[in-house]
């Protein structure tokens, strides 16, 4: 955690202040915010979503049409747009969670569609298929997050805040509950454990991130399009989630980096990328099924081990 | 002005059971697969898209005879959803439903990229079956190809309906779906009927995809829409039902076409998912029942 912190610290003055990969980075701690909620829910409710791009959308348009048309403080039109969102999301998780199977997948991913259609066919409200504007930049007491480098700082401090209650949700009552479920949910039932209430509960607050992360994508770029939360981008969390091992809430972090940064060096290969991404995905899931960070602790234990066996051999055999 | 209302209504009515016929179809995809493995098979729509753009390479490029491009398009999908249950289902051994459905969404990916790939991303158009003259019924008139989807459609629930009651493989196909451990003891090899069941569904895909094209273009990412309907037809109708399927196909067609003929165009896509959003609200178990959602109402 602290070579973590440090490291993040350390980047802006490697690579240099005024930097592109600044920018860069900015949207992969963007977009680390819902991977990480999706992580939780991927990793330890046992289910998908396709529909994170409709929440990063709602926090995205609720937090930019309530401070420029309404004037609101952007604080506040966040905080709406939290509410909102996990409104929506309740409403989305309590009947399809609560049936086994993966009703939930689908579901949101009819949400998202239904969203990105709404966005583009209510032209006075949204702008339509090209978007709007002109949404204010965020200040913390009176001190606006003008430049790349503060929001860069502002926006790793809300990811490093995120992934501390993540992990206090996986060690509290709620994580051990969603891990039952992994050992068996019959069992789990049987305890008295409401496994789909808990569900429900990690969705929720899965999509409350995806909101976060999408307020903070509108002040940051000051500009809103249905292209920013379509399909794709839903798509594109899973497979950062996946990529990275969604049973380690570092997966989502590491998966999201490579994710992010990936693209910049495949620009050679234009609209094929999505091949890539499909490839990939599938590649991760047939050989490595727990995902690059799981891969990597697994080794590391295969390796320990061995090391221990060895040492123990050596001192039975004095 | 009484009649022409009516007459449109009928118009309506017309497109939405053409369309609808192709939902249900693709529902039927959906249900295959999921009572052989329990997995929804997010790749569906691809095997549509891919059903109308060969159909189209084999008759416009190669200018093969319609009858003969239908049969080999068929066959190759059919083979392509083989290959893709070998390729990337069939390593995937013991892993759980999660991981199944994240490699199907890898697979629509895939597919839609090579897709892309090969035919561009441009709309492709395929001649109607026979003739273009609309047939005139109580005032609304009938595309011959509308025909032409209905029977095919009705044929292939007929020809579906008699393989899984009457052949051998069939009743197999069935004992796995009700049973798996049980029909592993009566030496049913499960696997095998998983990859049969990709088959089936990539085969009637195509059959979708081939019968669609005349009245609607086919370009690389058109899968994506026609799944998602498809899906909510399959859970309208109870997911594993395919008679439900059938009706609530046409039911998410018809409601489409009288959504955007007399409310609001904009808003045609939204209708059949605001649909699966209510059915999952209201009574997920779909109108003719789902197993799965009937076992949990007994709690």
């Amino acid at each position: 955690m602290i070579v973590f912190i440090l490291l993040f610290c350390a980047f802006p003055f490697l690579v240099g202040v005024k930097s592109y990969w600044i920018t860069v980075f900015i949207f992969a701690g963007i977009y680390s915010l819902i991977t990480i909620g999706l992580s939780l829910l991927m990793g330890y409710a046992g289910q998908i979503s396709l529909g994170h791009a409709a929440f990063f959308g709602m926090g995205a348009y609720t937090s930019g049409l309530l401070t420029t048309l309404l004037n609101w403080n952007p604080w506040l039109a966040l905080l709406a747009a939290l509410l909102l969102t996990s409104s929506a999301a309740l409403l989305i998780g309590i009947p399809t969670l609560r049936l086994s199977g993966h009703y939930l997948a689908m579901a949101t991913l009819a949400l998202g569609e239904i969203l990105v259609i709404f966005f583009k066919a209510e032209v006075e409200l949204t702008g339509g298929p090209s978007g709007f504007g002109l949404i204010p930049r965020l200040s913390i007491f009176g001190f606006v997050l003008k430049r790349d480098i503060e929001f860069y700082f502002f926006v790793w401090s809300i990811v490093a805040l995120a992934l501390v209650m993540a992990m206090n949700v996986i060690h509290s009552r709620v994580g051990r509950a969603l891990r039952s479920i992994h050992g068996g949910e019959l069992a789990a039932n049987a305890m008295g454990i409401n496994t789909s209430s808990y569900k429900v509960q990690v969705f929720v607050l899965s999509a409350a991130l995806a909101s976060l992360s999408g307020s903070l994508y509108a002040h940051y770029v000051t500009f809103v399009s249905p292209t920013a939360c379509e399909l794709k981008l839903s798509v594109f969390l899973v497979v950062m989630v996946a990529i990275g091992g969604m049973h380690h809430l570092w997966g989502a972090i590491v998966g999201t980096i490579l994710l992010t940064v990936l693209p910049e060096f495949l620009h050679v290969f234009q609209d094929f990328d999505i091949l890539a991404y499909g490839l990939i995905l599938m590649i991760i899931m047939i050989f490595a099924p727990n995902g690059l960070v799981g891969a990597l602790a697994a080794l590391i234990q295969r390796l320990r081990r061995r090391f221990l066996a060895v040492d123990s051999q050596r001192r039975g055999v004095i | 002005m009484g009649i022409s209302i009516w007459s449109q209504i009928l118009q309506y009515l017309v497109t939405g059971v053409s369309i609808g016929s192709i939902y249900g179809m693709v529902a039927i995809g959906f249900n295959i697969i999921y009572n052989a493995t329990g997995i929804i098979n997010f790749a569906q729509g691809e095997f549509v898209m891919l059903g109308g753009m060969i159909m189209v390479t084999l008759t416009a490029a190669f200018g093969a005879p319609v009858i003969v491009a239908f049969f080999l398009t068929v066959a190759i999908v059919a083979l392509i959803g083989g290959l893709f249950e070998r390729l990337a289902i069939y390593p995937l051994k013991n892993a759980g439903v999660l991981s199944l459905i994240i490699v199907t969404i890898g697979g629509s990916i895939v597919l839609k990229g090579v897709a892309m790939f090969v035919w561009g991303k441009e709309s492709y158009a395929l001649p109607h079956f026979s003739s273009e003259e609309p047939i005139p019924i109580l005032g609304a008139s009938i595309l011959p190809q509308t025909l032409w989807i209905l029977g095919a459609m009705l044929l292939t629930v007929v020809l579906l309906t008699l393989f899984f009651r009457f052949t051998l493989i069939g009743r197999a196909m069935r004992a796995c779906s009700s049973n798996r451990t049980a029909a592993y003891l009566v030496g049913i090899d499960a696997r095998q009927m998983v990859c049969l069941s990709f088959i089936l569904s990539a085969a009637i895909g195509a059959v979708a995809g081939i019968i669609i094209t005349p009245i609607a273009l086919v370009d690389y990412n058109r899968g994506f829409l026609l799944a998602l309907k498809g899906f909510s037809a399959a859970v309208l109708g109870g997911l594993g039902n395919s008679a439900g399927a059938v009706i609530a196909g046409f039911l998410i067609g018809i409601l489409e076409s009288l959504g955007a003929g007399l409310v609001s165009s904009g808003y045609k896509d939204a209708i059949a998912l605001i649909v699966l959003l209510v059915i999952l609200f209201v009574r997920p178990s779909g109108i003719l029942g789902d197993k799965e959602a009937l076992k949990h109402r007994s709690f």
